[in-house]
């Protein structure tokens, strides 16, 4: 049994991985159905925002840099983001597809950019100490830090909540997701809301790749080991719900860390992208589906 | 049938100046190159034309089904370990005998079950299509059935691209895992893929497979199945309406586009770098397939052709020259050529063409160079 529940922690932990990353894809993809592939990037740049505050404030200050790079990351990301909705995306509502192969085309240039600057190897970020060790109970072996994403991951998803169901911003949100042509009529300033969204997107991207440097190195290529899990998130969730975004990520980091636990890593991909094919046979629309009468 | 045997007749002008341009490819492709490539770069030049086998599926599924095939790589790649798992067993003496890297790895006492059929060259060669075809057959049924589409299509290929190529990577005992499959000598049909001489044969043979798949694929599309792919990709509903199966219309258009790409996958490890590995396959290379169409012009057939056998040329010479610019320059590519010029190469063939006869003659711009993207 024991085995079992750490692997579901294991799994709630990866799970809150992709809630972070998934958070800020619920935004772009699921409010304004742009498909970003550079949202990768942009938690590999919020990860190197953690690395080079470490560099910049020294070896003995790491808690404030750590502390102090979530903010900043999720202004860096955000930053990046907001300039790719402004020159790129604007142009290419409307036409998803090419706004994936495009996004894609800035996460190459990005990831050859970080090579570049920070260098080809992986960095690495060092934790502060009062999230080294763990605690272990009922025979599950928890790590402080995994336990600290654990917690991040509730207070963003809570206060994405607070500004999606209950700001002024956030209903605005959702009302150019629903109808943009009447959004739009209804006296709201439909790209300010884009940009806005945009912005808060891209930088909850950073804040989750802060997250991600307590778990390992970070390189050029951190971004692209979760975009695609956390692209399947959003699918399984359903388009723009914060409630199916949550339940999806959960039950998709459990579910692979208990596929890799019961056959092998390898295999536990494929089982794990077979099972969303079978659910998305019943559910097509995601566990929570919005109530439409359109045809798409 | 007899509609099938006359569309092979030219009707008007501009079928006769498009068959006019495929005898000129041809003769380019089939003497010119030859003559004037060395044997190393030709042989190169025959992986980027087994490139371009894929990139006429891309254009099929995607330009002109408006379905954004991300995870080619996964049939490619089935299609190239179907021939490579045959080449490995070639180069040890047949079946019985392990390959190379079982015995070096020690791993296995026996050849497994699976690669016993592979000792055939015709079951190799044909697995190479019928997997992939079957595999997107019973996936596209799955996924079109309940209609998913656009990005949610996209992105579940690309993920399935991504299992496959970590599914390889974890079974190095099988199939050797990152490494891949590789042979350092090997023949088939008695051509050695490794004789200059041979290596040249192999490159007229597909060169002739590249020939054929075109233009199959151009009945197909001018065919009225092909209209009613176009009709999908632009208003699905409302063919669905007039009482068409849309499932079955895109399941046929994206099975037709692995099948390619096995093919493709297949004569790939007969020729260039004779070596098929995971690296190959995985998401990268996939969504790189679509970047040759794209740049291409999406919708064209031809333009599919010059995209693959372009681009690879250019990563080829770019990256030998300053390999650290290559991903700036493809990444320049796709912002460019998708956000900019949608239409592509072909785009901007048919522009020109306009421009030289612009007078006289009536205008003949096919519907399928229609390259308004319906998502």
């Amino acid at each position: 049994m024991e085995p079992i529940l750490n692997q579901l922690f294991a799994g709630v932990s990866y799970g809150s991985i992709l809630l972070l990353i998934a958070l800020g894809l619920t935004f772009t993809f699921g409010q304004m159905g742009v498909i970003n592939m550079a949202h990768g990037e942009f938690i590999m740049f919020g990860a190197y925002t953690t690395y080079v505050l470490q560099e910049v404030l020294g070896k003995d200050q790491i808690t404030y840099a750590f502390l102090l790079s979530l903010p900043i990351a999720l202004v860096v990301a955000g930053a990046m983001g907001l300039l790719l909705e402004m020159t790129l995306i604007k142009r290419l509502y409307g036409r998803p597809l090419d706004t994936l192969l495009v996004t894609w085309g800035v996460a190459l240039v990005l990831q050859q950019l970080a090579r570049d600057i920070f260098g080809a190897n992986n960095v690495e970020v060092v934790s502060p100490t009062w999230l080294e060790g763990g605690i272990t109970v009922f025979g599950i072996d928890m790590a402080y830090n995994r336990l600290f994403i654990i917690g991040l991951a509730l207070a963003i998803t809570a206060a994405a909540w607070v500004v999606v169901g209950k700001l002024k911003q956030g209903r605005r949100m959702r009302a150019v997701m629903q109808n943009r042509q009447l959004a739009g009529a209804s006296g709201i300033n439909t790209p300010s809301v884009d940009r806005r969204t945009f912005f808060l997107g891209s930088g909850l991207a950073g804040v989750a790749g802060v997250a991600i440097t307590q778990l390992g190195s970070v390189g050029p290529n951190l971004g692209t080991n979760y975009i695609i899990d956390a692209f399947l998130v959003v699918i399984v969730g359903g388009l723009g719900h914060l409630r199916g975004a949550v339940i999806a990520a959960l039950a998709l980091g459990i579910l692979n860390s208990l596929a890799e636990y019961w056959s092998s890593a390898s295999l536990g991909k494929v089982i794990v992208f077979m099972a969303i094919v079978v659910f998305l046979q019943f559910r097509p629309q995601g566990i929570v589906a919005s109530e439409s009468r359109g045809l798409a | 049938m007899t509609t099938f045997v006359k569309s092979f007749v030219p009707s008007n002008r501009s079928e006769w100046s498009s068959r006019a341009t495929f005898v000129a490819v041809a003769i380019l492709f089939l003497f010119v190159f030859p003559a004037w490539l060395s044997d190393s770069r030709l042989d190169l030049m025959a992986s980027y034309v087994t490139y371009a086998i894929v990139a006429l599926g891309i254009a099929i599924a995607w330009g002109n089904g408006g379905m954004l095939v991300l995870g080619q790589g996964l049939f490619f790649g089935l299609g190239a370990y179907c021939v490579g798992m045959y080449l490995a067993l070639v180069e040890v003496g047949g079946a019985p005998n392990l390959p190379q890297f079982m015995t070096l790895l020690g791993s296995q006492e026996t050849l497994p079950a699976l690669w016993e059929p592979f000792n055939n060259v015709w079951f190799a060669l044909s697995a190479a299509v019928i997997v992939p075809v079957t595999l997107a057959t019973i996936l596209g049924t799955l996924i079109f059935r309940s209609r998913i589409r656009g990005p949610y299509f996209a992105i579940l290929t690309q993920a399935l691209a991504g299992a496959f190529a970590i599914l390889l990577i974890g079974n190095i005992t099988l199939i050797n895992g990152t490494n891949g499959i590789t042979t350092s000598f090997s023949e088939i049909f008695g051509l050695s893929l490794f004789e200059p001489a041979d290596q040249r044969v192999l490159y007229t043979i597909v060169v002739i497979v590249l020939g054929i798949a075109f233009l199959l694929s151009r009945q197909m599309l001018k065919s009225r199945y092909g209209r009613l792919l176009l009709a999908v990709r632009d208003a699905e509903d409302r063919v669905r309406f007039l009482g068409y199966s849309a499932t079955k219309i895109k399941v046929i258009a994206f099975a037709t586009a692995a099948g390619l790409a096995g093919v493709g996958g297949a004569l790939f490890v007969l020729v260039g770098p004779k070596i098929i590995s995971p690296a190959s396959v995985g998401i990268i290379p996939s969504i790189t397939m679509v970047v040759w169409v794209a740049v291409g012009g999406r919708a064209s057939l031809a333009g599919a052709i010059a995209g693959a056998i372009l681009v690879n040329t250019a990563e080829f010479e770019i990256s030998s020259a300053a390999p650290e610019y290559w991903l700036y320059f493809q990444g320049a590519l796709f912002i460019g050529v998708v956000a900019f010029a949608p239409k592509g190469l072909a785009g901007a063939a048919t522009w020109l063409k306009e421009k030289v006869t612009s007078r006289g003659s009536s205008s003949t711009t096919s519907t399928s160079k229609t390259a308004e993207e319906a998502a």
